[in-house]
Order: C-alpha cells, then sequence, then structure tokens
C-alpha cells in the first residue's frame, strides 16, 4: 500500500508505527530516552525510539522543537513523525537537526488512518509505503 | 499553495551578503514560511527568545553556531528563562546542567539578546502595542501578547525565534494575519458567578483541554479582570492545549461585539472542580510551595510578602520571578520582607525547568496551572493546586489547608 503525504522535512526511514490516541508536545511530554513522560497522556509509559510515530499535532510548548532536534542528534528520536495536520514547531526540530548535524529526519502530513500498526512502514520524503 | 514571494532584500540575506548566520537564520524563516503556505515574509519590531533554556547539546551547538558566524540580532530581543539562576547560582543543584544553562545564556547574550531571562515579557517596559508583528516564543507569553496586548505572534518555536531576531522576519502566516485572529467558538463562562483567583488557571485549563485548534471567545470575565489573572488563565490554557490566541469580551482589545452564529459551549463550577481534580492530587501531606508561573508580577509578589507577614512558614516556600521584577522588590523593601519570612526568591528560571527542589519532595502545591501541568512529567512531583492564600496557610500549617 502507498500513501503520498506532503513533506514538511525529507528523509527516509523504516519502522514500526505507534499511533498516538492525543496530542503530545515533547517537551514535558517526552524525556531524552525518547519515552512518553506527560502523566495526562493516556500512553504515559510508551518509548517512541525508532518508531514511526502517527499523532495528529503538536500541543503547547514552544520548546518542543528543541526537544526533538535533541532526540534526533542523540539517536533517541522517532524514525519519522506523521502528522494529520501541519505543525510548524515539529518540522522546525528536523530542520535544525538537517542544518547541524547532516541527519535528515521525514515529517509528512498524510491522512494515516489506513497505516496499520502491526506493519514495517517505510517513509520516503512524502512517500508512506508498507 | 501560495508561492513564497520574498523582497530583494530578503534573497540578498538568503544568499549571504549578511553573512552565514543571517543566511542560516533566513534558511529557517524560509523554511518555515514553506511550511505555513505564507505568501511571504513580515517585518517584526520584537523578538522574544526560548531558545536559552538548555535542552541539551542541540542548544549550544546551535547558539555557537550562529555565534561563530558573526550573527546579531538586528530587532530589540528580550530572553525566556534559563536553566540557571544567575544571580543565586547555588539554587541549581545539578552543576553540569547550570553550567551548560549559564553557557546558553551568555551565547544569546553575545547574539545581542537582552538579558532580561524571564517568561513574562510583558511585565518589562516597551511592551509592543496593538497590530505590531512581533515574533515570541514561549506559549504564555505568546498568549498573553496575542490576547491582552493584541500584538501579532504565531506559535514559534525554538530556533525559530532567535532565526526571526537575526533576520528582523517572521513568515506571514497564521496569527499574523487578521483573518486567522477572528474567534470561532463561545465559551459562557457566566453561570460561573464570581470570579476568584483560582478560577483563572482551571479555566484556562479547561479551554486548552478541549478547544483544539479552534479559537476561544470567553463571555462573562470580568470588565475589571486584572492582567495577572489574564496571564494565568492563558499560560495554562497555552499548556494544556495548543491556545495562543483567546479573546475576552469586554476585556481584550480584539474581542468580538457580537458573537452570534458561533458554537457556544457553557462553563460551569462543576466543570472547574472537575478540571480541579485532574490538575491537582488528593494529598493532605506537603513538602514544599512554589509559585510564580509564570513569573510574578511585581504586584503578586507585593500581595505575597503581605500574607507571609505573621506566624512563619514551616515548609520550603518558591517564588519565581524576573530579575527586573526583583531589582524593583529590593528597592522598596519588599524582597526583604519575602526573605526575612523565610520565602526563596528564584530568578532567571523557574522551579519546573531546572533543577532546584529537592529530589525527594513529592508533594509540591502551586497557584499555577501551567506549573500543575508539566511539573509531575518534568521533576517528578504530585502537584497540589490552590489559591495563593491556600499555599500561604498551608506553607504555615505544615499540610495541605484547602479554604474548601
Amino acid at each position: 500500500m502507498i500513501i503520498r503525504g506532503r513533506t514538511l522535512h525529507p528523509g527516509t526511514a523504516t519502522g514500526t508505527p505507534i499511533r498516538l490516541t492525543a496530542p503530545l508536545s515533547f517537551w514535558g511530554g517526552t524525556d531524552n530516552e525518547g519515552r512518553i513522560v506527560d502523566a495526562h497522556h493516556p500512553q504515559c509509559g510508551a518509548l517512541l525510539t525508532g518508531r514511526i510515530l502517527l499523532m495528529e499535532s503538536g500541543r503547547g510548548s514552544s520548546s518542543a522543537s528543541s526537544v526533538l532536534a535533541e532526540q534526533i542528534r542523540a539517536r533517541t528520536a522517532p524514525a519519522a513523525i506523521i502528522l494529520s495536520r501541519p505543525d510548524p514547531i515539529i518540522p522546525l526540530g528536523a530542520l535544525i537537526a538537517a542544518e547541524l548535524y547532516g541527519l535528515n529526519f521525514p515529517v509528512v502530513v498524510a491522512p494515516y488512518d489506513a497505516i496499520p500498526t502491526d506493519a514495517l512502514v517505510q517513509v520516503t520524503d512524502g512517500t508512506i509505503t508498507w | 499553495m501560495p508561492t513564497l514571494h520574498l523582497t530583494a532584500d530578503e534573497e540578498a540575506m538568503l544568499g549571504g551578503r549578511d553573512g552565514g548566520g543571517v543566511a542560516l537564520a533566513m534558511r529557517v524563516i524560509v523554511g518555515q514560511a514553506r511550511i505555513s503556505d505564507a505568501p511571504r515574509l513580515v517585518e517584526i519590531t520584537s523578538a522574544h527568545v526560548d531558545s536559552c533554556l538548555y535542552h541539551g547539546q542541540v542548544s549550544l551547538d546551535f547558539a555557537h553556531r550562529l555565534v561563530d558566524l558573526g550573527a546579531r540580532v538586528r530587532v530589540p530581543t528580550t530572553l525566556n528563562v534559563g536553566s540557571t539562576d544567575l544571580i543565586h547560582p547555588g539554587l541549581v543543584r545539578d552543576h553540569e546542567l547550570a553550567a551548560a544553562g549559564r553557557e546558553l545564556m551568555a551565547a544569546y547574550v553575545d547574539l545581542g539578546c537582552t538579558p532580561t531571562f524571564t517568561c513574562a515579557p510583558y511585565q518589562l517596559p516597551n511592551r509592543p502595542a496593538l497590530g505590531e508583528h512581533i515574533a515570541w516564543a514561549e506559549s504564555n507569553a505568546i498568549v498573553f501578547a496575542n490576547s491582552v496586548l493584541g500584538a501579532r505572534t504565531d506559535r514559534y518555536g525554538d530556533f525559530l525565534d532567535v532565526c526571526a531576531a537575526i533576520t528582523g522576519r517572521a513568515p506571514y502566516a497564521g496569527l499574523q494575519t487578521p483573518e486567522a485572529r477572528q474567534g470561532t467558538v463561545v465559551f459562557d463562562c457566566r453561570p460561573l458567578g464570581e470570579f476568584t483567583d483560582l478560577v483563572y488557571p482551571l479555566l484556562g485549563h479547561h479551554i486548552g483541554s478541549v478547544v483544539g485548534a479552534e479559537i476561544p471567545v470567553l463571555l462573562g470575565i470580568p470588565a475589571d479582570v486584572g492582567e495577572d489573572d489574564l496571564k494565568a488563565l492563558g499560560a495554562a490554557a497555552a499548556s494544556a492545549g495548543g491556545v495562543a490566541l483567546f479573546h475576552a469580551v469586554g476585556v481584550t482589545p480584539e474581542a468580538p461585539t457580537a458573537i452570534g452564529g458561533l458554537p457556544v459551549r457553557v462553563v460551569d463550577l462543576e466543570t472547574l472542580q472537575r478540571v480541579r481534580r485532574e490538575l491537582s492530587s488528593v494529598a493532605s501531606e506537603l513538602d514544599a510551595v512554589s509559585i510564580g508561573t509564570p513569573h510574578a508580577s511585581y504586584a503578586e509578589c507585593v500581595r505575597l510578602s503581605e500574607l507571609v507577614v505573621g506566624p512563619p512558614l514551616k515548609l520550603p516556600f518558591y517564588l519565581s520571578t524576573g530579575r527586573a521584577t526583583r531589582e524593583r522588590l529590593a528597592e522598596n523593601g519588599v524582597l526583604q520582607v519575602l526573605e526575612a519570612a523565610g520565602v526563596t526568591v528564584v530568578v532567571d528560571t523557574c522551579t519546573y525547568v531546572t533543577a532546584i527542589l529537592s529530589p525527594t519532595w513529592k508533594y509540591v502545591m502551586t497557584n499555577s496551572g501551567k506549573w500543575a501541568h508539566y511539573a509531575p512529567g518534568n521533576i517528578n512531583v504530585s502537584a497540589i493546586l490552590g489559591s495563593l492564600t491556600e499555599c500561604v496557610a498551608s506553607a504555615r500549617a505544615g499540610h495541605v489547608v484547602l479554604d474548601a
């Protein structure tokens, strides 16, 4: 199956998806190891590292771009993020990681409801295949 | 999707005319403008930079890259809180974090930013006026500037804030444009009756939790509401959700006079009681109190100084404020009253973004919806939300004391 979305930041990644059931701010919501630590989040405790993260949009803090960029640098970030509506703060973290470290972390806007969470999913810029 | 149009001046900045630092900053601004479908950039009159809070090596790498490339801000730029208190350096327990935090704060001063180190830049002089285009980061500052001052800023993430300051430009998109600033859903708060000070953070948290991407219009906010209450409301709304602008009818400058046709949600006391149960732990045990999130205003500090005179506080009591406010408190003898009562005054940072509170403390009381939202995840405490008088009464009693 193939879905074509809008590339907010280019890059390639492969991983198994994790679908968030509520919006998440990376700052205050995840730790440097890539785990959800927001006590109010229904998936608190879940590890996002290496997963294809499916989330509606970012939330709250302006620091989310820093936290994501640091996770990309430290290799604890998700493998890619697929959003259902554009959010400038998430791709900003990806852009800075590319500028500073040459690491290309894909951020895509796509209708992701059809993506199964038990399949291996590949993201190549705006193209999502499984 | 519109094509982004750049002026000749902006093209030249992008092409490196003003050096590598400006070119890097312009690549970031242009990248964000494309993501936001902006048709052009807009000149800004001020910036507030949140990137000076340390989030790991990337924070330093980015700031040092800009310094090394010779970048300087070209509009008046204030700085948000950092990871350490430069005036009371002994307060931060984690010395590695404090050292990195200090290095980062210094790098932003090197870029030409003013060392204000406050999350409440709207408490400083020269604040932006109605209709001014600005680039402010820090979610509570964004919502205050847009809603209460009527200045125009979109939600900007870290890195973009300083890039806007360096280029003097922001994407002309989102809340920079008048069409995006219209209220879209009404919260009818009239059933709340009398507004005690705790209503504001609870109401803010509720609105943030349910509003999604809509722009809330609040009906029933008292016409004489103060800026400190609007600060508490906005900060809670911006941390519980992505609220960057609200309108309060009869209060804020861009609030609509007619709200016919908009969907209406009613907020009653039961709603706020539920929010309080969500945000606040049920505990009698208490280890400390922390207030001043966002930074306490001068008036809030004076009010606290009046409340703490009397029987001694049994528990550690922290007050976070800006260094400019602290200076004014010292000049007027208020700081001395607070410190004599055992209040620890924290500046340049905040108790929930760095390692100030003891790691053995489990229950901490606050009057801030924002603190109650973030502290459990950030510093592993259970938060108890109370009014300022409840916070002081609890610190005196040594356990949680609530009025009702």
